[in-house]
């Protein structure tokens, strides 16, 4: 298990001379393809990825002989759409951040468009399941407009098997409040690189749960800009990451906005041979922003040997007008003080140490607001538990 | 009747990978079932160690000597095996473990030390009423083992437990420290209960005399220097009251 350590970099920066600060993190974006050179694997962004095992998602081919469905279930007061790429509404929030974005926003054939009208707020959560039918590879987009004074709930589920790319778009009107399920349940052979673009509007409030447990390898990145001042976002995720199984999640808060807040709060378990999660959480503080309130947190959970871990906060802030900036990072192995604590109120070793293992994602899957999902969430991550887990299952 | 003896222990607290401290150097003690004995002695003589060290903590290791309930050795004892023996360990730093709700915590050990699940009705009233004793509201039940606890909210944990477990013999680490009054009262009002409801031997670490108003001593020893320094009735603890530990620091200092 290795630990790259935090890079915090606060920027020197001169005032009255024009010359704005440049950040690292902050990657300049592109709808051309050909603006992003083919990763080669050694670049800052790419560098945790196995290239090798996109299956050419990033090289430049550009194929899309695979079979993707889109199924979304909502309410009635919400509007679900496929459009054709032109649409208009398509791609105003963002510009894509790497090659592969940048690719999937080419190659789309069609875009589903879910709005949740102003002033309506749903009682029933909007489900988009996104399902492979056909091992090969495809490309997707979903645009999610929560509009003034709304509020809702979103689940994205990926299920099947693909090499699938995709881009969604998260746009909070002012005042919105949208909530954001997405899990990635992919069959085992799956490849999912996923961008998540998000924009919070004044005083509205973002809260996401990103769940990986699938796929061979799965590379997430969330990033979130505010269009308004009193923004909140709130990014937690979950990744349960098996044998040779590669979970990579890459968030990007901008505080491009004053009096706007963040939170940050990923965690993983890894089991088995060659389990590899990755974390990367940058944050940016803007120029000339005031009131910022960011934090961000990642732990994981080593259950056997021969697994990795890569987590990496990275932090810039270009003002002195902060209102709170800080990171945390832990890995390490089952606590042993915990374990001590049941064991000594009688619980045999083997049951102590389910409970704190399952205590360790309960903790994050018990904020879900879904029952039904949470439930089945946890059957899932219990079912691999007794699959991978040696010490889980007892017999360590 | 259960006897519980400490024989000559000693034992090391682990610091790092090749560093160890000797703290226990011999400690002798007895309880017979139904008795209350006091350890009193200033901070740094090795009290926690001795609680820790019997109920097996993994950062400290017994270097010699022995811990018999009723004449078996509990230190080829497994923690859990101890605690389904009959020994309870009330901690001074009760640990918090997140995610693991208080209410699953707690049938899980009754079902291991009991050696069955409790019928689920009687179980809930017997949690509900346990719990009401101890002016514990009931939307602990839900929340995560300690987790987000005050101070005394863990401490009064901790005598539920006590309860609720009804062990042969409950060592009591610094129960009283952190509590007001108010909770003082609470916590020894739970400590006086168990004792009334079963035959329990009280180890009852403190560095006060305060909680011995509410918690009447058999017995009182000094502890000092990784060891007993004086044994005696309920007013010893007078005499510390009175006198303070002065004399007892240096003693363990010489030795």
């Amino acid at each position: 298990m290795s630990m790259a350590s935090p890079n915090v970099g606060v920027p020197e920066h001169s005032h009255g001379g024009g010359e704005l600060p440049v950040s690292k993190l902050d990657v300049h974006g592109s709808f051309e393809v050909d603006d992003f050179p083919v990763p080669a694997g050694r670049e800052e962004e790419w560098r945790f990825t196995p290239l090798r095992r996109l299956r050419g998602l990033h090289d430049g081919r550009n194929i899309a002989d695979g079979v993707i469905t889109v199924e979304v279930e909502a309410p009635e007061q919400v509007a679900v759409e496929t459009v054709q790429r032109d649409d208009s509404r398509l791609g105003t929030s963002f510009l894509p951040t790497d090659r592969v974005s940048a690719l999937a926003y080419a190659s789309f054939p069609t875009a589903t468009v879910v709005t949740v009208p102003k002033d309506t707020e749903l009682g029933d959560p909007v489900f988009v399941t996104i399902t492979g039918a056909e091992q090969g590879d495809a490309y997707g987009h979903l645009l999610v407009k929560a509009e003034r004074h709304s509020s809702a709930t979103v689940v994205v589920e990926y299920a099947g098997s693909a090499v699938y790319a995709d881009n969604i778009e998260f746009v909070l009107d002012d005042g919105a409040r949208l909530d954001v399920i997405s899990l990635q349940d992919w069959e085992r052979d799956a490849v999912h690189v996923s961008h998540h673009y998000t924009k919070v509007g004044r005083d509205a409030r973002f809260k996401s749960f990103v769940i990986t447990l699938g796929g061979d390898l799965v590379r997430m990145s969330p990033k979130v800009g505010y269009t308004g001042t009193g923004g909140n976002a709130e990014l937690h995720g979950l990744y349960f990451t098996g044998p040779g199984q590669h979970h990579e999640h890459r968030s990007l808060i901008d505080h491009n906005v004053s009096r706007t807040r963040s939170r940050v709060e990923y965690k993983g378990a890894l089991t088995g041979e060659d389990a590899h999660g990755v974390w990367i959480g940058d944050v940016i503080i803007g120029e000339g922003t005031e009131g910022t309130d960011s934090y961000e947190h990642n732990r994981n959970l080593a259950l056997t040997d021969g697994t990795r871990v890569d987590s990496v906060p990275n932090l810039e802030i270009f003002t002195g007008e902060v209102e709170g900036a800080g990171h945390a990072a832990a890995s390490g192995r089952l606590d042993e003080i915990h374990l001590f604590y049941l064991q000594s109120r009688g619980i045999p070793e083997d049951e102590a140490r389910r409970l704190v293992i399952r205590g360790y994602f309960a903790e994050l899957i018990d904020r879900i607001a879904i029952p039904e999902l949470r439930d089945r969430i946890m059957d899932e991550v219990e079912e691999k538990l007794q699959e991978h887990s040696p010490s889980y299952a007892g017999t360590s | 009747m259960t006897k519980f003896e400490i024989r000559d222990l000693r034992a090391d607290v682990l610091i790092g990978a090749d560093e160890r401290q000797e703290i226990l150097k011999g400690v002798d003690l007895t309880i017979n079932s139904g008795e209350t004995h006091a350890i009193m002695g200033p901070n740094g003589s090795g009290k926690s160690t001795l609680a820790y060290a019997v109920a097996g903590h993994p950062k400290y290791e017994i270097t010699g000597g022995d811990v018999l309930i009723d004449g078996e050795s509990v230190l080829e004892m497994t923690v859990d095996e101890r605690a389904r023996a009959g020994l309870f360990l009330a901690m001074q730093y009760p640990v918090e473990v997140p995610g693991v709700s208080m209410s699953n915590f707690l049938r899980s050990a009754v079902t291991a030390v009991r050696g069955e699940a409790p019928k689920l009705r009687t179980f809930s009233k017997e949690l509900q009423g346990s719990m009401s004793g101890l002016n514990i509201g009931s939307e602990f039940a839900a929340r995560g083992v300690n987790e987000g606890f005050s101070g005394g909210e863990k401490k009064r944990h901790e005598i539920l437990q006590l309860e609720l477990l009804k062990p042969k013999l409950a060592i009591l680490d610094e129960t009283d420290s952190g509590l007001d009054v108010d909770a003082l009262k609470v916590v020894s009002e739970g400590i006086n209960r168990a004792k009334a409801n079963s035959d329990v031997g009280i180890m009852l670490i403190t560095h006060y005399t305060r909680i011995l108003n509410y918690v009447t001593p058999d017995f009182v020893h000094v502890f000092a220097g990784g060891r007993v320094a004086e044994s005696g009735g309920p007013e010893l603890a007078d005499v510390l009251e009175a006198d303070g530990y002065e004399r007892f620091a240096k003693a363990g200092a010489s030795q």
